[in-house]
């Protein structure tokens, strides 16, 4: 498909000589929220954390196949993996908000792209704290050193740092596994008002959520791709079984 | 069960001992430092001591004026800040964020075995290689300065500033790492911005424990800095250590006189500096720990 953000053919991942993706194809469409779902250890993560080369990091880490963003293969070697990066935004499973105050904490983000300007800062600093749900919550503690927030919030405030930078796409790795309820409707609610405006992948363990927030969903399993397509047909009529078998929480 | 009861008890006791073992050696030590200086400060006061200019402890009348030794320790510790303090931060980022495999073994062997060295050793070394080595390039009268001091001290301190700094480093936690490339961070401004930011009480508490150090070094400095007592102006001249006047004379006064009691005095100084300068790294070590 021409106009997908992402067309992946034949992903393959191994760490060292375990091989945790086992040829995954997929193509990602751009302004919609797309939910990966699967039982843990199947790769979810490797996959996400695929896309925007953070797993570069990890020594072992070995990948193969084309990964296709905007017509370009990320994995090629002319690509600007910190420009990539900043395109292609991620907000982590355990919030982590730098030890700075809530201010720097987003301030951070524009000053490593060249922007000095503390009035823009400002400005942006308040919009992305008011697209995440925070501002009202921080906006007269901004010098508050953001680790004294509770999880919730510091999630939020990841997002809202992971806003200000502008990215084209937000990949979400379990945003939510470990807030309360009432952080977790915040972050539902606000991942529904952002594919608006970017397209977003979202790993998570709760199916409700999976369905609730995504407009396609896909389920791993052991490194592999078993379904994928729109939410609702993938939880109404599933047509692997193994989707069924997992999605009625016949097996885990 | 009885048997197991005494075996607790008798260990239990003689670990106690020995912490009280330790801290009372320290008291003695102490108190013998402060009554022999407290002689001496009995007949100059602290001031005069301290500000005083000139130091000729035998000549007639004697002098005891140990600022030109206090500016001769300021400057060689200075100069060993400066030559240390940036590579080995450098040196540890290194080794924790981007040696790999093989490099990274052998770095950290080799810094161990840096810290391994015995200063006369070092010192040997020194007054050997870089004293010749800075007459010739600075075209000197002679390469005993306080340069040559500094080279050699911060070499010494090095070790010790680099495994700490590269514990607190290691120590910060790999999200905020991840946090900032994720945000389209270069790794020089995760680095920089982030990392060091996080790991920046143990890298001055590092520091300080290095220096602390080299401030209470004695024989590498006695050998290669000249122990000329005046007051320093440039890094290029002779200069002479509170440690170096220390041990050059002890073994030369006549015991109970003047200058025997000077010693002691200048113990107590050099004491108290090394004791501050403990104290504040170990408030930032534990500002780190929280
Ligand atoms: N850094 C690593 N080194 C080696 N193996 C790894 C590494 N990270 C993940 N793996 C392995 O890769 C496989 C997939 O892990 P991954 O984290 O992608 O799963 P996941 O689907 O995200 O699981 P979860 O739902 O528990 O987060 C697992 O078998 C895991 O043990
Ligand atoms: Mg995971």
């Amino acid at each position: 498909m021409d106009n997908a953000a992402f067309s992946i053919t034949q992903m393959r991942v191994s760490y060292a000589r375990k091989e945790v993706i086992k040829g995954v194809s997929v193509s990602i469409m751009p302004n919609t929220v797309t939910a990966l779902i699967g039982p843990s250890g199947c790769g979810k993560s490797t996959f996400i954390r695929s896309l925007n080369r953070i797993n570069d990091l990890i020594p072992s880490f070995r990948i193969s196949g084309d990964i296709i963003y905007r017509q370009k293969d990320i994995y090629d070697k002319e690509t600007d993996v910190v420009e990539l990066r900043r395109r292609i935004g991620m907000v982590f499973q355990k919030p982590n908000p730098f030890p700075k105050s809530i201010y720097e904490n987003i301030a951070y983000g524009l000053r490593i792209h060249g922007l000095n300007i503390k009035d823009t800062i400002d400005e942006t600093v308040e919009s992305s704290l008011k697209k995440a749900a925070l501002w009202d919550e921080v906006k007269d503690n901004l010098k508050q050193n953001a680790l004294t927030l509770s999880g919730g919030q510091q999630q939020r405030l990841c997002i809202a740092r992971t806003l200000a930078t502008q990215p084209e796409v937000i990949l979400f790795d379990e945003p939510c596994s470990a807030l309360d309820p009432i952080s977790t409707a915040k972050i539902e609610e606000l991942i529904h008002h952002l594919k608006q405006s970017y397209t977003i992948i979202i790993v998570t363990h709760n199916m409700q959520q999976a369905a609730r927030v995504s407009e396609y969903a896909g389920f791993f399993l052991l490194g592999e791709l078993i379904e994928f397509g729109k939410t609702q047909e993938l939880f109404t009529a599933p047509k692997d079984k193994r989707t069924e078998d997992y999605i009625t929480g016949r097996f885990g | 069960m009885k048997l197991r009861q005494i075996k607790e008890f008798i260990i239990e006791k003689l670990i106690f001992l020995s912490g009280i073992l330790s801290i009372l050696f320290v008291v003695l030590i102490f108190t013998f430092l402060l009554k022999e200086g407290f002689l001496f400060f009995k007949e100059i006061s602290i001031k005069t001591f301290i500000t005083g200019k000139y130091w000729y402890p035998i000549s007639d009348p004697e002098q005891f004026g140990i600022l030109p030794l206090i500016l001769g320790s300021l400057i060689v510790t200075l100069g060993a800040i400066i030559v240390s303090v940036p590579l080995s931060i450098a040196c540890a980022f290194y080794i924790s964020e981007v040696a790999q495999g093989r490099i990274k073994d052998i770095l950290k062997a080799g810094i161990e075995m840096l810290a391994a060295i015995p200063s006369v050793v070092l010192g040997f070394i020194g007054m050997t290689t870089l004293v010749p080595f800075l007459k010739n390039v600075f075209n000197l009268p002679t390469g005993l300065t306080a340069l040559s001091g500094s080279i050699m001290l911060g070499l010494m301190a090095m070790p010790t500033i680099i495994t700490i700094s590269e514990d607190a480093i290691n120590a910060v936690p790999k999200s905020y790492k991840e946090g900032a490339l994720a945000l389209g961070a270069t790794r020089w401004q995760a680095m920089y911005r982030v990392i060091i930011h996080a790991a920046l009480p143990g890298i001055i508490a590092a520091s300080m424990l290095g220096i602390g150090r080299v401030i209470g070094e004695t024989m590498a400095v006695m050998m290669i800095t000249g122990n000329a007592a005046v007051i320093p102006t440039t890094f290029l001249q002779p200069v002479r250590t509170l440690t170096a006047t220390i041990a050059a004379e002890m073994g030369e006064t006549v015991h109970g006189s003047m200058h025997y009691y000077s010693l002691f005095a200048i113990g107590i100084i050099l004491f108290v500096i090394t004791f501050i300068i403990n104290v504040t790294a170990d408030m930032f070590l534990h500002r780190n720990k929280k």
